[in-house]
């Protein structure tokens, strides 16, 4: 550095200068600090972005112009609720479908390059005439009957989704089970490939459930296509998944490749990874809490407030007969 | 470090920026599905992140020697408590209702709830006692010991939130693990000093 007599007076910097140049400084540290914090915390919380709908259900109108299921009017008035239908937009960018992403905001992004044709259901076991199914041949089954079914995550939320898709028990009854077949056991596909995450360790795949024979031919548990009259998107469990609605959501398998009839009960995915929190039966049951959380109350989606949690998630009245006589403590 | 006041400043600027987007988003219903549990998890996690960072400080200051660092620890461990208050009202108003005995229940039926309010409760003293005129009212061995709870409260943090996770455990894990890295070094830092430059008016253990 030269000594101080060696710098003309002209190059030291005028003090308003300086004080300007140093205002400037901190003005730019901070507002910079500020867009990096900003952007850093928006990376991690980006908004959803609505892509595109799939294509509407073929045959939907002859759905709602045949008569309805010929089920017992106790039951089939639990088809359609009135409470408000979750929007589209929260029904299919809110998932739990852990071979995609196990962020419930990442599944759509991460599955939406999906591709759901071709598709075959393989449906077999004790059964007198085992099947496989092609997509179409499925639809062909029964044309779209609209369901609207709350839903309940173990997590503690709840949606009210207007399903697309026809019972069970309709499927069941093309492959004509054999009396000793007690239990039904599905399975989700497993492809890495165009399931990413599988290729994690977070739940041992593929995807397995199962139902109690009884629970699998009951009106209401249901074999679901489509969500608001079009195709499952892919984070729903595109093309071809399970809903329950009086069990927890996780029952609900999504993308199911085969379905088989069985004589002892199968065993079932969350039920492998935490046998104490997650129970072959899973009833909504506001009684009996989850080991870590309590299941009194749910968060419906589009409420501020949590809500009382309903036994069987409010379809006490059609299915509890099933469960007569059991301790759903020890049964959950 | 000759004037503390603008680091602090941009420190404290950027400490708000999460709120303010959180705000923001909730003005625009941008919160997502689920805006509760969004809220939530944001004012946990950002009080977490507040916490361990106010952890590092003292780490940080003895390996590079550098004891301007202190200046940050205070405001860093106040967010905390700020983000941690925010975590607790919002748990308080929406998911317990405004219910005094809702929230009772819940605390002592539920571990992971006794322990997240263990870990805001240890930091109440820490945060009332935080100010120049407390830290001279108590002494330096007195202030230093009463805030050692910030481990205990550290701990209780990272445990509450690795109970409340359902099966994808790796953030939880990863907190914990720069938890242990922290209080690992307090365990063996003796070997690890360095001289440090005098700092006036910091606050030092």
């Amino acid at each position: 550095m030269s000594a101080p007599h060696s710098i003309p007076s002209r190059e030291i910097t005028p003090e308003p200068l300086y004080r300007t140049r140093r205002a400037f400084m901190r003005t730019a540290v901070l507002a910079g600090s500020v867009f990096a914090t900003g952007f850093t915390y928006r990376r991690l919380n980006t908004p959803r972005a609505t892509r595109g709908l799939p294509p509407r259900l073929q045959n939907l109108a002859a759905a709602r112009t045949t008569a309805p299921t010929p089920f017992d009017p106790a039951i089939a008035a639990a088809f359609h609720t009135d409470e408000p239908k979750t929007p589209y937009d929260d029904i299919t960018h809110y998932n739990n479908f852990y071979e995609f992403s196990t962020d419930k905001d990442g599944v759509a992004p991460a599955a939406e390059n999906f591709v759901a044709r071709p598709w075959t259901l393989a449906v077999g076991g004790l059964a007198r005439k085992p099947t496989t199914f092609d997509l179409d041949d499925l639809l062909k089954i029964s044309p779209p009957e609209e369901r609207i079914y709350r839903m309940r995550c173990v997590e503690g939320w709840s949606m009210v989704i207007p399903w697309n898709g026809f019972s069970l028990s309709r499927l069941l009854d093309r492959v004509e089970p054999l009396s000793s077949a007690r239990y039904v056991a599905f399975q989700t596909l497993f492809d890495p490939k165009r399931m990413p995450n599988q290729r994690s360790h977070v739940l041992a795949w593929p995807y397995v459930e199962g139902l109690h024979m009884d629970e699998a031919m009951h009106p209401l548990t249901l074999l679901a296509t489509g969500i608001y009259g079009r195709e499952l998107p892919p984070a729903d469990g595109a093309p071809v998944r399970l809903v329950v609605p009086w069990k927890y959501g996780f029952k609900g398998i999504k993308s199911i490749v085969k379905i088989d009839l069985v004589a002892d009960q199968p065993p079932t995915t969350w039920n492998i990874y935490s046998p104490e929190e997650y129970g072959f039966y899973s009833n909504v049951n506001p009684a009996v809490n989850h080991p870590r959380w309590s299941q009194a109350t749910e968060q419906r989606i589009g409420e501020l407030r949590r809500r009382p949690t309903q036994p069987f998630n409010g379809y006490a009245a059609q299915v509890a007969s099933l469960y007569a006589g059991m301790d759903l403590k020890m049964y959950y | 470090m000759k004037d503390p006041r603008f680091p602090k400043l941009v420190l404290f600027t950027n400490a708000l920026v999460p709120l303010a987007l959180l705000l923001w988003d909730a003005y625009r219903h941008q919160l997502g599905t689920n805006p509760i549990e969004f809220v939530l998890r944001t004012t946990g996690m950002l009080a977490l992140i507040f916490l361990l960072l106010s952890l590092t400080i003292t780490p940080l200051r003895k390996l590079t020697g550098r004891n301007y660092l202190s200046h940050f620890r205070r405001m860093l461990g106040l967010f905390a408590f700020f983000y941690g208050l925010l975590h607790l009202s919002t748990y308080f108003i929406f998911d317990r209702s405004l219910s005094l005995p809702g929230v009772f229940r819940d605390t002592f039926a539920r571990p992971f709830i006794l322990l997240g309010m263990t870990a805001l409760l240890l930091m109440v003293p820490l945060a009332l006692t935080s100010t120049n005129a407390m830290i001279k009212r108590l002494g330096a061995a007195r202030w230093k010991r009463l805030h050692t709870l910030v481990y205990p409260s550290a701990i209780a943090a990272v445990i509450h939130y690795y109970l409340l996770v359902k099966a994808d455990t790796r953030q939880p894990i990863a907190f914990a693990a720069v938890l242990l890295l922290l209080l690992a070094y307090r365990a063996f830092a003796p070997r690890f000093r360095r001289a440090p430059t005098p700092v006036a008016g910091a606050q030092t253990p």
